[in-house]
């Protein structure tokens, strides 16, 4: 892949994952358990959308194909968006959807923080606006996972259940493909064997202090990297789609 | 089944480096934790502060409303306590 190519890609995969899991954290509005925490799910829904935003824009940029953000967020095919499966698993109930936060938002502070020193400014430079966000969003559902971990027998049981059987597709968040490979030699990019071990003591602080049990080794799911998704996501794509497919270039 | 509210918090925010905090509005939150995150979710989404207060509303001691004329009314006809008697001299610039 040429160097453009390189950046084009690894910006769409970074848009997928933020735009993904603000789609499924918009589902959730209106159905918040307090007034409070509905607006602080929406305002985070919003960061993940503006933060994709600006990846694809700058995907768009560096394709130099005349695409932009709505022609990447919108008029892709299934196969072409490369999330993470982990952001596009379905919200469940409120444990799962803390859970998931907490799973990826402590795996994407590590990447966003490597960013900031990638080679590349176009894209160190969206790091570094986006970290400040994300930050706050660990610090939420970490603090969820407490509550929820070390609260009633009930949501103990709930959340353990959750963290039990989202954990599955955590895997593949430290699995390096080739566009990994091409960013870390080519611009600096995330070293993902550093960010796994970062990624695990963070977790298990947190899991221990939620008197939750970390889940043991296992089988992983993967696929998301290259666009092998979970049966769940074709329904998403499908609504989050329909507007622009429906009505090209809608806009009010 | 009955729902428990979460206790109440008041919030107060200080809007830039400076000056003092102001009293905002409330938030429920299970914990002090949460209060303080409920109300950078609720009451600085644009822009509004640089430092937040909460407090639990029920430990915030206030005056009696039917003790506000022996609170406060002997206050209004003092009016040698506003520093307005004074010539304040030329050289006097920052006053």
């Amino acid at each position: 892949m040429s160097d453009r190519a390189t950046l084009a890609a690894y910006a769409t995969r970074l848009g997928d994952n933020a735009l993904i899991l603000g789609q499924r954290m918009i589902e959730l509005v209106a159905s918040g358990p307090e007034l409070e925490e509905e607006l602080a799910n929406a305002n985070f829904a919003l960061d993940y959308i503006g933060q994709a935003r600006m990846f694809y824009t700058y995907a768009g940029e560096c394709e130099g194909q005349g695409r932009d953000e709505d022609d990447l967020a919108f008029l892709r095919p299934e196969h072409e968006y490369r999330n993470l499966l982990l952001v596009e698993q379905p919200n469940g109930h409120f444990g799962d959807a803390i859970v998931r936060q907490f799973l990826f938002d402590a795996f994407y502070v590590h990447q966003l923080e490597a960013l900031t020193r990638c080679a590349d400014e176009g894209i160190s430079t969206i790091a570094a606006r986006a970290i400040k966000e994300v930050r706050y969003h660990l610090r939420h559902s970490r603090l969820w996972l407490l509550r929820l971990g070390d609260g009633t027998e009930e949501s103990h049981a709930r959340v353990q259940e959750s963290l039990d059987r989202l954990w599955r597709f955590t895997g593949e968040m430290f699995v390096p493909d080739e566009l990994d490979d091409e960013m870390r030699a080519g611009f600096n990019g995330p070293h993902l064997e550093i960010i796994e071990a970062e990624w695990r003591k963070d977790v298990g602080d947190a899991v221990a202090q939620a008197t939750l049990r970390l889940p043991g080794d296992q089988w992983m799911a993967s696929g998301g990297k290259q666009g092998r998704h979970t049966e769940h996501f074709g329904y998403l794509l499908a609504e989050m789609q329909h507007l622009q497919r429906a009505h090209p270039g809608a806009s009010w | 089944m009955t729902k428990e509210e979460w206790p109440l918090y008041e919030v107060f925010i200080r809007s830039k480096s400076g000056l003092s905090h102001r009293h905002a509005g409330s938030v429920h939150a299970a914990d002090d934790e949460m209060a303080l995150d409920n109300a950078r979710d609720t009451y600085t989404r644009r822009n509004e502060g640089v430092s937040i207060w909460v407090v639990r509303s029920e430990r915030i001691i206030a005056s009696d409303p039917a003790e506000s004329a022996a609170f406060f009314e002997p206050a209004k006809d003092k009016i040698y306590r506003h520093p307005t008697f004074y010539e304040i001299p030329d050289e006097v610039e920052n006053l």
